[in-house]
């Protein structure tokens, strides 16, 4: 048994076998710069201190814990609470961190800012960060995603932000990232890369977990000043994985929290169709860290599949697989029907409109909740909302707007 | 670790420096655009003027790498090349040819995935003199450096722009073979380096080494690579080779019988072009 499941990453970037400093020897010194900026930026008081006023003023935070009375009702299970991530500036969990890392840029010096982007959720929070403080924007965003997310990639436009449409491999996420790395490779003096979630080279997974760890730290303050206790269960979507870590983190060291991460497994797992890296694939290195990972039996990666663009990709955070390995945190399967399901259970009985990526979590609360008695206490991490998907889903279900 | 005068790179380099002249290193990405027609062009490189061979591992995700390698990647991966594919095109080729120096250039992913160890026995076994792997610096030496030059390849490190004074020693201390000096911040062919600033960055570099120092990314010309190897003991083209298999292809993304002639023509130009510069 370990002491404490919170003491990660090691000096060298490991959790575990996972994560670590996979990356060319150019970038190399940029990312020991980063690390070193960080350490120094986390023992500031007056780092701490802008970025708390930011997060109050500007992001809105601390965002609520919502007791979701008639979602608990139609369930008949435990009680459900939704950590409303949703409600922050730009409509998801991503500013939490981009606000840590663009801060962190201006301490460095950093005069231009890159991004890669899925669901445009991330793209849409940097580049935001980025017009109210002034710095040039580059966003990668895979051309599939381009063309399935249309509204995000309007609102980034209209922020000021270029975003650059990938046309390489499958287009997707894990694409836009390799385009934003090969950027960062190219323009070392002046750029910062602003990673989007737990993932990427060392200290990037530690890091964007620091700044997600708001969400945890705020939901225990609140569940015990509304419940007087912790919680039994916490259900949080997983793609990269940093809504999870936010929300986890916190948790961790508390034996009798029950923590489960949902990944995407698209059509099912066994159609191979799916974004589940954890449950469906196996450790490899890409990106930067040694994670679990989709790939064929020659070590090429293969292209995820998930409804959702925030979702689709084929690692994961190398902590998230840390986790998994030592058995601290289950990772269990959502399929594209579940997620669309739950998508309009939550939109119907509460009058709020998940993103499909929190929609995976929330169809496992729907599922779990019941299997457990009512006197027991669930938070599903609302980690971004639906909006942009609208016009996604009004074209599933057959509706032409 | 493996003895330095026997190994097929020393023997390389050495009988370079004693012609007076630098070395010729040519990439290609291994099974593009099908391993036939591969096995071809890298049997006609020593021919045409290579004097080292750097044969590409086909990656999905080449993070260092510009269109052109990307392209050629994804052709052989379509083409159904593999690591064990492109391990048995090398020993193919040391039937013939046991003086050449082969290292395999690529990226970790597939060789993790192969397990190191095996990759190891079978990478000696087949002729492999050393390797490149672009996602592997110092900090991770533990993961195949080590084992590699314990098992006699030589693990062939990347210097670049922004590995400076503090950092080189680090990158030096398990390097073998030759220095891969990468001559630009960037990724493979793109920008054009300036010549004058890459010869300085290569003094820069020999002072801390014994070993031979190569230059590569961004040299596509005869011309740029007289340029660049005046400055160096080896100038590394690779974009400019794949391209021209690229132009060979027909419509269906298939080799012509100018695909391997299209490569050797270019090589014999570069060679001709790296061999006039005499020091």
């Amino acid at each position: 048994m370990l002491n404490s499941y919170r003491t990660g990453p090691d000096d060298r970037g490991h959790f575990g076998i996972h994560g670590g400093r996979f990356v060319a020897e150019t970038l190399m010194p940029l990312i020991l710069e980063l690390e070193a900026a960080y350490t120094a930026a986390k023992a500031d008081p007056a780092y701490q201190a802008e970025m708390d006023s930011y997060l109050a003023h500007y992001v809105g935070r601390p965002s609520p814990l919502y007791f979701a009375e008639r979602l608990t009702e139609h369930l008949g299970g435990a009680k459900i609470y939704l950590k409303r991530e949703e409600l922050n500036h730009t409509g998801s969990h991503k500013v939490n961190n981009v606000l840590g890392q663009i801060l962190l840029a201006r301490r460095m010096g950093k005069t231009r800012i890159i991004a890669e982007t899925g669901a445009g959720q991330h793209g849409v929070a940097t580049a935001t960060l980025c017009a109210r403080f002034g710095l040039p924007c580059v966003v990668y965003m895979g051309a599939v995603d381009v063309e399935r997310q249309a509204p995000n990639v309007f609102r980034m436009k209209l922020l000021g932000a270029e975003v650059v449409p990938v046309q390489s491999g499958s287009k997707t996420l894990k694409d836009a990232m390799n385009e934003a790395l090969r950027d960062w490779v190219t323009n070392v003096s002046d750029t910062f890369y602003c990673i989007g979630t737990v993932a990427g080279p060392h200290p990037y997974p530690g890091m964007v977990r620091d700044f997600q760890s708001i969400i945890g730290r705020e939901t225990r303050s609140q569940m015990m000043e509304m419940e007087g206790r912790l919680p039994d269960t916490l259900v949080a979507a997983v793609g990269g994985g940093s809504n999870a870590m936010g929300l986890f983190h916190e948790f961790l060291d508390e034996p009798s929290v029950e923590i489960f991460g949902v990944e995407a497994a698209g059509r099912g797992i066994e159609t191979g169709e799916h974004a589940a890296a954890i449950i469906g694939g196996q450790p490899g290195v890409l990106h930067g860290n040694r994670t679990y990972l989709l790939m064929d039996g020659d070590g090429q990666i293969k292209e995820a599949h998930s409804i959702s663009a925030g979702l689709d990709y084929p690692g994961i955070g190398p902590e998230h697989s840390w986790l998994n390995d030592v058995g601290r945190v289950k990772y269990i399967p959502c399929t594209d029907q579940e997620a669309l399901d739950a998508f309009q259970l939550l939109t119907k009985l509460e009058g709020i409109i998940p993103a499909l990526e929190s929609a995976h979590a929330v169809a496992k609360a729907i599922e779990l909740a019941p299997q457990r008695p009512k006197d027991q206490v669930m938070v599903v991490n609302l980690s971004g909302r639906g909006d942009k998907d609208v016009p996604q889903v009004a074209e599933i279900l057959g509706t032409s707007l | 670790m493996s003895d330095p005068m026997t190994t097929r790179i020393a023997a390389r380099f050495a009988a370079l420096k004693a012609e007076g002249r630098p070395a010729l290193v040519t990439f290609i990405t291994a099974g593009d655009p099908d391993a036939e027609t591969s096995l071809g062009i890298l049997k006609t490189l020593p021919g045409a003027g290579a004097d080292i061979i750097e044969l590409g591992i086909p990656f999905t995700d080449p993070m260092a790498d510009g269109p052109a390698i990307q392209a050629a990647g994804l052709r052989a991966l379509k083409g159904g090349q593999t690591l064990a594919k492109t391990l048995a095109m090398v020993k193919m080729f040391r039937v013939e040819d046991d003086a050449t120096p082969i290292v395999l250039m690529g990226y970790y992913n597939p060789i993790y995935v192969y397990g190191v160890d095996r990759f190891l026995a079978d990478a000696l076994a087949a002729g492999v003199d050393g390797l490149i792997i672009v996602d592997l610096p110092p900090e991770e030496d533990d993961e195949l450096c080590l084992p590699a030059l314990k098992a006699g390849i030589d693990f062939i490190r990347l210097a670049t722009p922004t590995t400076d004074e503090h950092r080189l020693p680090v990158v030096l201390r398990n390097t073998a073979g030759f220095v891969y000096y990468v001559s630009i911040t960037g990724i493979t062919g793109s920008a054009t380096p300036d010549a004058d600033v890459v010869g300085k960055a290569v003094t820069r570099i020999k002072a801390h080494t014994p070993l031979p120092v190569a230059v590569g990314f961004g040299v596509k010309t005869p011309e740029q690579a007289k340029a660049i190897a005046a400055g160096a003991d080896g100038v590394v083209v690779g974009s400019a080779l794949v391209e021209a298999v690229r132009r060979t292809l027909d419509e269906s993304g298939a080799a012509t019988a100018n695909t391997v002639p299209a490569v050797e023509a270019l090589v014999e130009g570069l060679a001709a072009a790296v061999r006039s510069v005499r020091r």
